[in-house]
């Protein structure tokens, strides 16, 4: 994947050899019966939940199902513009998920707005509404970003930009004064009025258009070998100023921002990236054991640091404390086991952040292991389309972005789901399109634009074709010289 | 709701799901070689021609256009000389091909023509041959006035 243009190019100068090359498949069709398939599921689903939850099934969930539906198709026609060639996996998975996060979002509004009943207390305002006008507001930045970007290549221009905007809005709520930035003791958000945003998913993206551009422009530098050591070749120590650059900024977004998740994710988007364009694997030792250091030094220094890693090794220790959470999304799964309790007849609500942080219990408990393993899969063919688009695209940035952003996405999920089954110590991010949040939702809809642009550009049929026929191959112009009548010029 | 619907209508609804994915998981497989991705990766033109290649090695040699269009030579180990001279394994009677052409050869598996300085040239395809060049199944190599392709 590293030395990407070289060996292509020489590809593309010939000339294709079939003479009347049939029209590639688009796959704008598959796609809208996809979405169709991914409305019907998820019209289901919430029928599922308004039933077990002993609702009235009126015609209103069609209704919504419709509305679903028109919203993506909105976005399908929006790819037929704009990306004809695009890849058609990507956006039914991600209107099946988010339909799916949409309707256990719902699911747990109502268990709530049950338990307020129970209690006699207010209903507490229903997330539902609010996500659905994130969703709206995310298909629209994602529309835009398909028509304002039409060549990823455009992007690179922008990189030192990218890269700065990106440090500001990463630094920016660490700055800030808490009562603005701070919400359940990371400071991560930025508040005016009633919304929230976390500048830091968005900085995501900034920082992966940075770094692919960067890269590819620097890509000698860092392939530059240094010393061999136990036969691998060590990186010269000035090329390891990014990576200690990379490393700081974690190392500070943990300090400042007490945010595990970001710094975790930072990091590595910066050392998988740095691979990708180099390589080499004494990268990946370096950047492994930086992480250990960094890690080691958390967790003597931090106090949450160390809270969280104590709750990992233990939940149960202090489960009416700080180990309730993770203790009883174990209990969830556990409860769902294989098949699940079915939808709406669970009871999710009973983790605090059942909505956001740890949905995916709340799925495990109502659709069991056969249901996670369908959306774990549904997120695998997201992530490798990502990929197979970053081998298939011809640029070097363009492979080295869609790397960066597939496999942020996948490392976010495996932050999430490793945390929340308790595989690794939690971190608190949110699972991409499922999880109940504005700014992740927004910003994970603007980087699936991007890839669909680099998979539109990797499937597009090259441009460069002849525009006339060309002569049958045995009149096909060469330099013909005519033989002189001694016939003696041919001979070498 | 009644038990046995609530089990059906799980069960009905994790069956869906996964027909989703494998709905999906079959555009990934009829995808695999249709789209573009394995195509640019592979170096030359014919991709047809090449993927038949790959499992099968070549045992003739037919002349498709030219004086001789038609004729075959059963290849085996040994190299094939093309040109006007005598002792060329394939004798071309064309004006426009030198006496020593090309040079057809095997190495290992796979077949490669080498053009011994011509004047005219020789093109795989519609590429001019300038070092040894891997032939692959079916693709056509013009000498002169001549195209040969080599058979399975």
């Amino acid at each position: 994947m590293a030395a990407p243009g070289n060996s292509v190019g020489s590809a593309q100068a010939q000339a294709p050899d079939t003479p009347a090359p049939s029209p590639l498949p688009t796959g704008r069709g598959i796609e809208l019966v996809l979405l169709a398939f991914a409305a019907v599921l998820v019209t289901g689903a919430l029928a599922l939940v308004e039933a077990n939850q002993e609702q009235e099934l009126t015609r209103a969930l069609l209704y919504v199902g419709a509305a679903y539906l028109g919203l993506f198709t909105a976005a399908h026609l929006a790819v037929r513009r704009w990306a004809p060639y695009a890849d058609p996996l990507i956006l039914p998975s991600v209107a099946l998920l988010n339909g799916l996060g949409l309707v256990m979002i719902h699911r747990l509004d109502l268990a709530s707005s049950d338990r307020a009943a129970l209690l006699g207390s207010d209903a507490p305002s229903a997330l539902l509404g609010r996500q659905v006008a994130w969703t709206t507001i995310g298909l629209a930045l994602f529309v835009a970003v398909l028509a304002i970007v039409r060549d990823h290549r455009v992007l690179s221009r922008y990189a030192y930009t990218a890269g700065f905007a990106g440090l500001i809005l990463l630094a920016l709520p660490g700055l800030l004064p808490s009562s603005i930035s701070e919400v359940n003791g990371a400071k991560l958000w930025i508040r005016f009025g009633g919304v929230g945003l976390q500048p830091g998913e968005f900085a995501k993206i900034l920082l992966i258009v940075f770094f692919a551009a960067f890269l590819v422009q620097k890509r000698e530098l860092f392939s530059t070998a240094g010393r061999r050591v136990l036969g691998m070749e060590l990186p010269r120590a000035r090329d390891l100023a990014p990576l200690l650059v990379a490393w700081g900024l974690s190392v500070g977004v943990l300090v400042f921002e007490r945010d595990l998740g970001t710094s975790l994710l930072f990091f590595g988007i910066v050392l998988v990236l740095l691979y990708a364009a180099t390589e080499r694997v004494s990268w990946l030792i370096i950047g492994l054991s930086f992480f250990v250091a960094g890690s080691v030094i958390a967790y003597n220094l931090f106090n949450h640091v160390r809270v969280r890693v104590q709750i990992w090794l233990d939940p149960f220790a202090d489960f009416s404390g700080s180990g309730y959470q993770i203790g009883q999304a174990l209990f969830g799964l556990g409860t769902g086991g294989v098949g699940g309790t079915g939808l709406g007849a669970g009871r999710p609500d009973l983790v605090p952040y059942a909505e956001s942080d740890f949905i995916w219990s709340s799925l495990g408990e109502e659709l069991g292991l056969i249901g996670l393993a369908a959306i774990l899969i549904v997120y695998l063919v997201l992530i490798t389309r990502g990929l197979r688009s970053a081998l298939a695209v011809r640029d070097s940035f363009g492979k080295l972005l869609a790397t960066g952003l597939s496999f942020a996405m996948a490392m976010q999920i495996f932050v999430v789901i490793g945390g929340v089954t308790k595989l690794i110590p939690l971190t608190g991010l949110t699972l991409p399109f499922l999880s109940y949040g504005g700014s992740s939702l927004v910003a994970n809809y603007a980087l699936v634009a991007l890839l669909l642009r680099i998979s539109n550009a990797a499937r597009a049929p090259l441009t460069r074709r002849p525009a006339h026929p060309q002569p049958p191959l045995a009149e096909a112009s060469t330099e013909l010289v005519q033989r002189p009548a001694s016939g003696q010029a041919g001979r070498p | 709701m009644p038990e046995l619907v609530l089990q059906l209508t799980r069960a009905g609804f994790l069956a869906l799901l996964w027909l989703f994915v494998l709905v999906a998981l079959r555009v990934v497989r009829s995808d695999l070689y249709a789209a573009s991705g394995l195509r640019a990766i592979l170096p030359g033109g014919g991709r047809t021609a090449m993927r038949a290649g790959r499992s099968r090695t070549a045992r003739q040699l037919l002349v498709t256009h030219g004086p001789l269009a038609g004729s075959r030579i059963s290849l085996d180990s040994r190299p094939i000389l093309i040109g006007r001279a005598d002792d060329s394994t394939l004798k071309l009677d064309d004006d426009y091909a030198s006496t020593r052409h090309a040079r057809i050869a095997q190495q290992g598996e796979e077949w490669y023509v080498e053009d011994l300085g011509s004047t005219n040239g020789t093109y795989l395809d519609r590429a001019k041959v300038t070092g040894p060049t891997r032939v692959p199944l079916g693709v056509p190599v013009r000498i002169g006035k001549t195209v040969i392709e080599l058979r399975s």
